[in-house]
């Protein structure tokens, strides 16, 4: 298992070493002065040197990014350009927000998804099935900018139920969160669907069910835990899908978390603050793609030994 | 679920339609007509007017246009790169393909699609940016079907056959692996174009895409979630067009899938 986990956290540093330079290189590539942008066309030409020495903008490109690894390592972020704050206290206040809506919308994805799956995959090829996997289909196919203005038409401005967008109690977070859920709920209940079928295959479901067990209990306990095992790694997965999701979600309810921190910096031309967020989003993904990797291999001994 | 593919082949060929027809019509999408703005549904425009009175059929038909020359060249650009790159490094191994395996592992660590939000809002909004953004991230995927494919069709002995009698790498790839992976390719692809449908609008949504005044459904939806309260129709209308369309192309790559006999994993 030791051996595991180092393989897998060695791979990883490799990884995120590439996110850094790739989000790093992003910001480069802006067209224009960022010194244009803060200080404006009409700046005397001494304060533009000034700024851009203190910025480190003179310095050569891969000195720029040692400076920035090295703010990295000591979790200084760099300021923002609009706010002149520094970014890990602008990120560090809108974490909080995205780690909740990213946890209700995951909650809201595995409520329907399980359901649904089982239901299907246990009515197989009848038309309640079929009504299952077309209802999945069609929640792929909403896209959550749209999905969340119609919720927000029926439930909020319709029938007044929910608040129209802010973060402010329970009531709030109902609508972003199934509108974030509704796409991944619709991928893992096919997956659910998908491995139950198979698992339901097997020789070992035929003596549960020849033992005279409960139907009921042949397919959850014997099953459905089966089945747990590549749903979860395809949760991890599509976690991504879920973080990127959060980013149109809470502009689409003025959600006030990391996401809509970036689409507002990337408005403002605020890049230090659009390269900063894009990282700590990415990185949550990398860091939970590790965690499911290692909880896979530490319930599944095959894995581990593959991994090697 | 037979009977109902005429369904979904009856609206991809209204979008195809509408996208190459659609700039060659008397349309018109721009013409400002104040009287009637926000004017809903009626008999003679019948999805009525959006927030400058501009009337929604017109504009809806080239947000189609937009949509499909997006997803058309995206889609085109991505798999041509991706297919290549991921077959030429699972033929080579060794040193190349180690690097083209990190290079992929760290695109596919930006979740979704926000490494296209950020390329789109560093590089400015326009529809060939957002073209160039989407393939930046779209490669990706191809790259890791075909290389996966390769490796498992590299010791055939054709392409044992084909080093013997002494052809060159690319072109053992090219003509002896990459017509063999062509299934799983297209099918994936399929997807792909709803994946991209999907991308251009929500770019334009964040207003990072196509700008106004050319349409897209994205930029209408955007326009349309301000004036939700007086005049719906102006969000439902793209929305309808783009849900109808993705969950068309969907039905479409299910039905490949089947037919093909692909093994896919399940679809984002």
């Amino acid at each position: 298992m030791f051996n595991f986990v180092l393989a897998r956290l060695s791979s990883a540093a490799v990884v995120v070493f590439g996110v850094i330079c790739l989000v790093f290189l992003l910001v480069h590539m802006v067209p224009g002065d960022p010194v244009d942008m803060m200080l404006g066309e009409s700046a005397q030409p001494a304060d533009r040197v000034a700024l851009r020495h203190e910025l480190g903008l003179d310095r050569p490109l891969l000195s720029q990014l040692g400076h920035y690894l090295n703010g990295l390592a000591h979790l200084d972020l760099g300021t923002s350009f609009y706010t002149r704050r520094p970014i890990a206290d602008m990120l560090a206040e809108r974490l909080p927000a995205t780690a909740e809506l990213a946890g209700a919308g995951l909650a809201v994805a595995v409520l329907i998804a399980f359901p649904l799956g089982v239901f299907a995959a246990v009515r197989k090829d009848t038309p309640w099935d079929q009504g299952a996997m077309f209802f999945s289909l069609l929640g792929v196919s909403v896209p959550n900018f749209w999905l969340g203005p119609v919720l927000i038409l029926v439930f909020s401005l319709g029938l007044g139920w929910f608040p129209v967008s802010g973060r402010d109690g329970l009531s709030s977070l109902v609508l972003p969160a199934i509108t974030l859920g509704t796409a991944l709920a619709a991928v893992l209940s096919r997956m659910v669907r998908s491995t139950l079928l198979e698992v339901l295959g097997e020789d070992y479901i035929r003596t549960a069910r020849a033992k005279g067990l409960s139907e009921r209990t042949v397919i959850l306990k014997h099953g459905l835990r089966n089945a747990l095992l590549p749903t979860i790694t395809l949760l991890g997965l599509q976690l991504g899908t879920l973080l990127g999701g959060a980013v149109i979600t809470e502009t689409v309810f003025s959600w006030p978390g990391v996401g809509k921190l970036t689409i507002d910096a990337i408005m403002r031309r605020d890049y230090p603050v659009v390269q900063a967020s894009v990282l700590l989003i990415s990185l949550s993904y990398v860091g939970v793609n590790i965690l499911t990797d290692m909880v896979y291999g530490w319930i599944d001994p095959r894995v581990r030994v593959r991994g090697n | 679920m037979r009977a109902a593919y005429g369904f979904p082949a009856a609206i991809l060929l209204t979008w195809l339609l509408m996208a190459v027809l659609g700039p060659m019509l008397p349309l018109h999408p721009d013409a400002i007509q104040l009287p009637m703005i926000l004017h809903g549904p009626q008999w003679h425009e019948w999805l009525g007017y959006d927030d400058l009175g501009r009337p929604i059929v017109d504009r809806l038909v080239l947000g189609a246009a937009t949509s499909f020359y997006v997803a058309f060249w995206v889609v085109l650009v991505s798999v041509f790169v991706g297919s290549l790159v991921g077959a030429v490094s699972g033929y080579l191994g060794g040193a190349v393909d180690a690097v083209v395996v990190r290079i992929i592992d760290i695109f596919l660590a930006f979740p979704g699609i926000l490494l296209a939000i950020a390329m789109a809002g560093v590089m400015g909004p326009g529809m060939e940016n957002v073209v160039v953004a989407l393939s930046v991230v779209g490669w990706v995927g191809y790259a890791r079907l075909a290389r996966a494919q390769v490796l498992s069709l590299k010791h055939r002995d054709h392409v044992v056959a084909a080093v013997a009698l002494g052809r060159r790498p690319l072109a053992i790839v090219v003509h002896h692996l990459l017509p063999l992976i062509g299934a799983p390719l297209i099918v994936e692809a399929t997807f792909g174009v709803a994946g991209v449908v999907i991308a251009e609008a929500g770019l334009s949504f964040l207003g990072l895409g196509v700008q106004p005044p050319a349409a897209s459904w994205g930029n209408m939806i955007r326009d349309g979630s301000r004036y939700m309260l007086v005049a719906p129709h102006m969000v439902l209308a793209p929305g309808v067009a783009l849900m109808l369309v993705v969950l068309s192309v969907n039905l479409l790559g299910d039905r490949l899938r089947d037919w093909l006999d692909v093994r896919g994993r399940p679809h984002a």
